[in-house]
């Protein structure tokens, strides 16, 4: 199953290519032919073996039952994406992407909001931006035990409240709703900073004389937002969306981190993982994966169908 | 107070509460770290001040039991070679694609294009069969050669500031003689810098931060990098918060003081990575 892997040599990708002698000679065309070839092996010998090898592989795994040692395995057919669609517990995860989804709603609605107050004059500027960005920037598992302690019996959070005279013995992480939604607002946490700068960048880039221009017209704070910078910032938007959806389906750091997908926290990702790795029914974790592979490459053909990109310029 | 002056107020209240929203849970945890077992104990309340300012034995026990020293020298050699191994392959790919005309162009730029749409989450089921094959795993190489041979993005940038390097540079030192390696090495890789930068900083702290690869491929305790080191301190550190809090705070100040002093070129950096 595994000799498509095996066709590519070895690369050995820190070496340079084979030293083109030096002595080529010049204006030879076969020469000439080559050369793009051999700055090209290494890289896509990496590309073949572990993206597309690993494709191809995953394709054909998921119509068998392997469990990914033994030697022996049985053609299924479809058995495995029709299990992930009529189990109801493997089917269950896309629910729990609603929650990520719902929270990537509230984190794009903040990033705007600061986006658009910081892409003005306001004091301490770079000290807010810096404040918004950092947490994209930290290690995920480092963001998950802050957070197990800020949801801890008497962790952070309940000593905020306590402050406030709230005073809960609610366990944040103790139910499937209540841990859902802790664990979304986490990731809110991590990533608005991506999508806060992103927005930025983009609001930042329009030039300045078109805010003069219509404040001299009499425009207040909402008539620029809602017709010079939203205009500007759609192509950023839709990107951001799209990672958005992309990210809620295959949220795995946080949750995994935090919970390990106990009381009903799993997501697809962590589902897959446990499928393969613990379980070991490699043929079902890669329908799985294969399915999440589908949906993320719909979505982007969607966005691609919608915002026809101006900036396809690989060549 | 006129209406400017309340939305000014509700705009810095707003960025002041982010603020409070954003450090005060890592202000905690960095309160804890400092602090000793009893007064967790006692139960004073998270918020506390610790009672000795500067009690470091958290960050000793961290080091010393939580395999710190040696999870940051594995991460070290993992981030020396695939960052090594990402600027010489998105450097000679953009080259090569941006500087030849060759048959099959096309099908190579598409497949690195279609590449960048496949999550690398979605695959590992498979890849890691892959791995396996070539020996590599539970070894410090899985990972290097994963960071390395699935990053489309450097491969945008480095397109970038390739085609902004006149073609006339390479032209003349073609008169001189120069064959295509050694404008390669001489002309175009040094012009590369600016996009040198970037790609190590964006990919260095990435690799930092990957969690799930070294996860995946590296289970033995020796092989820790600092996500899997402190992911582990789970077990032996149980319940001692005190001790995970100076783990995490190890981890977080190295990107603090990265972040700190490479400001501009990190925001760059990710911008571009994301928008590609």
């Amino acid at each position: 199953m595994t000799d498509t892997t095996h066709k590519a040599a070895r690369p050995s990708p820190v070496a340079p290519p084979a030293p083109v002698p030096a002595k080529a000679p010049r204006g030879a065309r076969r020469w000439r032919g080559l050369t793009p070839w051999l700055f090209l092996l290494a890289p896509l010998a990496l590309l073949l073996v572990f993206t597309y090898a690993p494709i191809v592989n995953m394709v054909a795994y998921s119509f068998t039952d392997w469990d990914g040692v033994s030697p022996e395995l049985h053609y299924t057919g479809v058995g495995n994406y029709v299990e992930i669609f009529t189990r109801e517990d493997l089917f269950q995860v896309f629910f729990v992407s609603g929650y990520y989804l719902a929270a990537s709603v509230v984190q794009i609605a903040a990033a705007l909001y600061f986006a658009t107050i910081l892409g003005f004059n306001v004091r301490f500027r770079n000290f807010f931006k810096g404040v918004l960005f950092f947490p994209y920037l930290i290690n995920g598992v480092a963001i998950g035990f802050v957070f197990l302690y800020f949801f801890q019996d008497g962790g952070t959070l309940d000593s905020v409240l306590g402050l406030f005279g709230v005073h809960t013995d609610h366990a944040w992480l103790g139910t499937p709703t209540s841990a859902n939604t802790s664990l979304a607002g986490v990731s809110v946490w991590r990533y608005l900073g991506l999508n806060f700068v992103l927005f930025l960048g983009a609001i930042q880039s329009i030039p300045s004389e078109l805010y003069e221009a219509a404040e001299l017209d009499g425009a207040n704070r909402w008539q620029q937002f809602r017709h010079i910078i939203a205009p500007g910032i759609k192509p950023v938007l839709t990107l951001t969306v799209i990672l958005s959806i992309s990210g809620s389906l295959s949220a795995f750091e946080i949750p995994y981190i935090m919970t390990g997908g106990a009381t009903g926290t799993e997501t697809f990702v962590i589902q897959t993982v446990k499928l393969a790795f613990q379980f070991n029914k490699t043929g079902l974790a890669s329908a799985a994966a294969v399915v999440l592979l589908l949906i993320i490459l719909a979505v982007t053909w969607v966005q691609r169908r919608l915002v026809p990109d101006e900036r396809v310029d690989l060549v | 107070m006129t209406r400017r002056a309340v939305a000014r107020t509700l705009v810095y209240l707003s960025l002041l509460g982010a603020t409070v929203v954003v450090l005060l849970p890592l202000a905690v945890v960095f309160l804890t770290s400092l602090k000793s077992d009893e007064e967790l104990a006692n139960g004073s309340g998270a918020l506390t001040l610790p009672e000795k300012l500067f009690n470091v034995g958290n960050y000793v026990t961290a080091f010393q039991d939580g395999r710190m020293l040696s999870a940051f020298a594995n991460t070290a050699f993992i981030l020396l070679f695939a960052i090594g191994g990402t600027v010489l392959i998105g450097s000679m790919t953009a080259y090569a694609i941006d500087r030849f005309q060759f048959r099959l162009k096309k099908l190579v730029v598409a497949l690195f294009l279609i590449a960048a749409l496949v999550p690398g989450v979605t695959t590992q089921v498979a890849t890691f069969q892959i791995v396996t094959s070539f020996g590599m795993f539970d070894t410090r190489w899985a990972p290097i050669v994963l960071y390395m041979g699935t990053d489309i993005v450097s491969i945008y940038i480095f397109l970038q500031f390739v085609r902004s390097i006149p073609i006339s540079l390479d032209e003349s030192a073609r008169l001189d003689g120069a064959n295509a390696f050694t404008i390669y090495r001489r002309i175009i890789f040094p012009l590369l810098k600016p996009a040198i930068a970037t790609v190590v900083i964006v990919k260095g702290i990435t690799v930092y931060n990957d969690f799930y690869i070294p996860f995946l491929y590296m289970p033995s305790q020796d092989l820790g990098v600092i996500s899997t080191s402190l992911f582990r301190f789970r077990g032996p550190f149980g319940a001692h918060w005190e001790v995970i809090s100076a783990g995490a705070v190890l981890v977080i100040l190295p990107t603090l003081i990265v972040f700190l002093l490479l400001q501009r070129y990190i925001y760059n950096g990710f911008m571009r990575g994301a928008t590609r």
